[in-house]
């Protein structure tokens, strides 16, 4: 079947089977950085924001976006533009392997959309979908603050 | 401290080098690849915990369409391996074949397929016909040791190939029996002996990219292994042994890994993938689910430790007896030198003259142990560390006193070292830098301890505080080895070649870091890859905290011949002795004058005596200084629910110089987090048939981020001699810190001495209820 949806910020049609799920549609049209972590909705490896919010690409039928709009990771920064949240999770420290850090990035976009200055405890609850097993998780937090700290008054 | 030095790139933040690559989703893992025509994998895996195949037919599978492969062990070499990514030859047992007759797990590999589609991969593997001989499983280790017990491997091709007491008849694949000292008397000496069992649980890695391997002939007919490894080197090596091919026709290349914590230090998918493209001549890519992941892949070994200490009223140790009951599961991957290290990696750290390590392991058919970070020292980290707190509170001695008065100091050696090694005898060692005293100061001072020990609170929450102290090693001695090269361009920019295994630790950036000392340029003037057996020289690869040090050390070393070549050419064009030019800020600077390193790399590949200037290095030690670290856990106890909840974790560690303080941190966090939840909540549930039931990410317990308590991390500065820039490693210590001390601080809080993690609610409420009011 086709699928028509917009994905950052472009209109694409794509080729799907029924019931594929969208974050191996997402990977076969090249979007390589959403993550196959578990396949079961857990991990949060394949986050990718569906009108703003994340979501579990993996779990989600990619029938469901026709209309719709993604944003994938590519779709934040490229690494000839880094956006300030990646900026963050860079001097934060915040990454180890990087699997995990598309998802991060793009659950921190969503949360810094809708909270400007957000305290540890909306942090930990925004992002607590995403599994993270190298960090520990302290130095997330720490870029996530970073990241909101430096885009404070350049409206994100 | 002595030696200590001043550098403009070690030990100064640096973003990683390849930091750019990650936050983008540009960076390539395996499965970013991909290959035209490739095939999709599964594994047909067993239902029973012990079975012999009767018969096998994979006729109807192999007739599905789009089916392209389907093997059996009819079909593969019938050759003993190890799925250890160990040095050769390895000091585990050759029991594993590509494909066998008989199965030993539940989740066992069967059988295996290759198709056009994982659909029809999975279509293909249901009409595999397998009749299985049901055996007796064993799944209690103390059952594999019972005279008369099933044999877990019977095969005649059984074999380990270095010279140690294994036994398959007896299902016993390791052994460790050390005695240093009078144990008699050490105990007679002692005012006080304490004696007690502590247990530690199966646990997953969890890496958050599963195992995954693509594989294909190149042009040449060559087999390319592209895949989520931790050891390039050894997945050639075993590969060529399990297939029968020569090393020489097989290429591993490692992409961006995402993470491994030793969970990839085995060989796990590459043979049957591999074996696929050979029966194909088609690209294939075989990952494992999570489910399987978590049931067919790595665990830590669980180890049963009666440990008994004897201690005088001042606190001195006169005799410490260790006896270790290791489940190796069905294969003895690691067992040997998990159980070595379960006595090496804390026996050293207190003084004691009197010592007794007497160990086993033995197979059973539950999941399959392997390499997880702490190796051992997770295991008997949490037997000490507990007893400690319990002789302290037996003398009337703050724990804190306790292990100051006890640990090993800088210019002392331990007769352990020399006695227990890798499977084997060690090799004798002097502490050339040790931080604990340090690191026990800082952990005190930052948790508040004083004010916190002994006091409970009354009511329905209690807290309490618990300390551990631990160590481990950098690299393995006389037996690691790690190279690198490094060439110069004529931009005066360098490329860094290694074997050394970047996983997600930023290695890579240490490696940069440490040649930009060297060399006098910035980290981000080196390029390096890492690692391709093609291209990159050898190295044993990312396991026993090695890469800091050792391949550190082959960096350092590559450095400073391509400095001396660079030297050498400045000479010339400065026309002044090569000795008196120092490499700086990008230039080669004499007495008399100083020209560019772009100038010299221009003139030496373009303007006179041209060649490239470049070099070779290899690193191989007879020491492995240990990293120290001493934590704090302060914990809630809910006395109605049984819930503990760390309210605050303290870590302080000497890691030597840190070549990069985030990343060192980095490090220490994330092992103390996954310590934390392996002390709380991670744990393998079974049926009565040894099926794994809680195989998902939702039942099995790791942390997400809500569950992250207050964690502070301190580095303590001390400088290693013998290590590259005084660096020693950071990567394991800190998962072995857990488990131990917040046991130690639910005493504190709630009079309950639990000896075998997790302390899940549950347990602490049954533990509640049965005290003694
Ligand atoms: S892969 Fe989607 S949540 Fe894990
Ligand atoms: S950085 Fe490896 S899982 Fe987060």
């Amino acid at each position: 079947m086709k699928i028509t949806f917009t994905i950052n910020g472009a209109r694409k049609t794509v080729e799907a089977r029924p019931c594929e799920p969208l974050l191996d549609v997402l990977r076969r049209e090249g979007y390589k950085g959403a993550k196959f972590g578990c396949g079961q909705g857990f991990c949060g490896a394949c986050t990718v924001l569906l009108d703003g919010e994340p979501v579990n690409s993996c779990l989600l039928l990619a029938g469901l976006v026709e209309g719709r709009e993604i944003t994938t990771i590519e779709g934040i920064g490229g690494v000839d533009r880094l956006h300030p949240i990646q900026e963050a999770y860079l001097d934060a420290g915040a990454v180890q392997c990087g699997y995990c850090t598309p998802g991060l990035v793009l659950a921190t976009k969503a949360l810094l959309d809708r909270n400007a200055d957000p305290g540890d405890g909306e942090i930990r609850e925004a992002l607590d979908g995403n599994y993270c097993r190298c960090t520990g998780y302290v130095k997330i937090v720490d870029a996530v603050k970073l990241a909101a700290e430096r885009m404070k008054g350049t409206g994100g | 401290m002595s030696g200590e030095r001043r550098f403009s790139e070690v030990g100064r933040e640096r973003r990683r080098i390849d930091g750019i690559g990650l936050v983008t989703g540009a960076a390539l893992y395996t499965d970013d690849h991909d290959m035209p025509g490739m095939l999709a994998a599964k594994v047909l895996r067993s239902p029973h915990a012990h079975a012999r195949i009767v018969s096998i037919d994979a006729s109807r599978a192999r007739a599905l369409a789009g089916v392209r492969a389907a093997l059996t062990w009819e079909d593969v070499p019938r050759v003993a391996f190890t799925g250890a990514g160990q040095g050769c030859p390895e000091p585990s047992p050759y029991d594993k074949f590509i494909l066998d007759r008989k199965v030993r797990f539940v989740g066992d590999e069967v059988a295996a397929v290759a198709a056009e589609t994982s659909e029809i991969a999975e279509k293909a593997l249901t009409l595999i016909r397998v009749e299985y001989e049901p055996l007796e499983p064993i799944f209690d280790p103390r059952e594999s040791m019972r005279p008369g017990a099933p044999v877990i491997h019977d095969e005649p091709e059984w074999e380990i190939p270095i010279p140690v007491e294994m036994d398959p008849r007896r299902n016993l694949c390791g052994r460790a029996d050390v005695t240093i000292g009078d144990m008699a008397r050490g105990f007679a000496e002692a005012d006080l002996v304490l004696e007690a069992e502590y247990e530690n649980q199966y646990a997953q890695h969890v890496a958050n990219e599963p195992h995954i391997t693509i594989s294909w002939l190149d042009a040449q007919n060559r087999l390319v292994i592209l895949s989520s490894t931790q050891v390039p080197f050894h997945v050639r090596r075993i590969v060529a042994r399990a297939l029968q091919i020569p090393v020489k026709r097989i290429r591993v290349i490692k992409p961006r890994i995402g993470g491994g914590f030793g969970s990839k230090q085995d060989i796990v998918t590459e043979p049957i993938c591999a074996a696929l493209t050979l029966a194909t001549g088609r690209p294939v890519r075989l990952q494992l689910t999570r489910e399987e992941v978590f049931a067919s892949s790595r665990t830590r070994h669980p180890t049963s430790t009666r440990l008994k200490t004897g201690i005088r009223r001042d606190g001195a140790l006169t005799a410490i007896e260790m006896e270790c009951l290791q489940t190796a599961g069905p294969y003895g991957t690691h067992g040997l030198t998990v159980l070595t290290n379960t006595g090496s990696k804390i026996l050293p750290l207190f003084r004691c003259p009197n010592v007794r390590f007497n160990a086993w392991s033995v197979y059973t058919n539950q999941s399959q142990g392997g390499a997880y970070r702490g190796y051992g020292g997770t295991q008997s980290g949490l037997a000490v560390n507990i007893q400690m707190d319990e002789m302290a509170r037996a003398i009337g001695m703050d724990p804190p006193d306790l292990y100051r008065k006890l640990h090993i100091r800088e210019g002392e050696g331990s007769p352990v070292f020399e006695a227990l090694g890798e499977g084997a005898e060690g090799h004798a060692m002097t502490i050339g830098s040790c931080g604990l005293a340090s690191c026990i100061d800082i952990a005190v001072r930052e948790s508040g301890w004083a004010g916190k020990r002994n006091r409970p609170g009354e009511g329905r929450f209690r807290r309490g505080i618990g300390m551990a102290v631990m160590m481990q090693g950098s690299s393995i001695p006389k037996i690691d080895m790690a190279s690198c090269s490094i060439k110069m361009n004529e931009d005066g920019s360098f490329n860094l070649l290694c074997g050394a295994t970047d996983i997600g630790t930023g290695s890579d950036t240490v490696m940069a870091k440490i040649a930009a000392e060297v060399l006098g340029v910035r980290t981000d003037d080196v390029i390096v890859h890492s690692s391709d057996t093609d291209l990159t020289p050898f190295d044993v690869g990312a396991y026993a905290s090695s890469t800091t040090y050792l391949s550190g050390m082959a960096a350092m070393r590559c450095a400073e011949k391509v400095a001396a070549q660079i030297r050498a050419v400045a000479a010339e064009m400065l026309e002044e002795a090569a000795d008196g030019i120092a490499l700086r800020d990008g230039k080669a600077v004499g007495a008399g004058g100083e020209v560019t390193l772009a100038r010299v790399g221009s003139r030496s590949l373009y303007e006179k005596d041209q060649h490239q200037i470049a070099a070779f290095a290899s690193a191989f030690s007879d020491q492995s200084p240990p990293p120290f670290s001493a934590h704090t856990a302060e914990v809630e106890v809910d006395t109605e629910t049984g819930l503990v909840r760390v309210v605050r974790y303290v870590t302080a560690t000497d890691c030597g110089v840190a070549v990069n303080p985030l990343l060192a941190e980095g490090q220490a966090e994330g092992a103390a987090l996954n310590g934390i939840s392996y002390a709380l909540s991670e744990r393998y549930i079974y049926n009565a048939k040894g099926r794994l039931l809680n195989a998902s990410f939702g039942t099995y317990g790791v942390y997400f981020m809500k569950d992250l308590p207050e964690m502070r991390t301190f580095l303590v500065p001390t400088y290693e001699p013998s290590g590259p820039f005084g660096a020693k490693s950071i990567a394991e210590v800190c998962i072995n810190g857990p488990c131990p001390a917040i046991s130690n601080a639910i005493f504190d809080a709630v009079g309950l001495r639990l000896r075998r993690p997790p302390y899940t609610p549950e347990t602490v409420w049954r533990a509640l209820r049965s005290q003694t009011p």
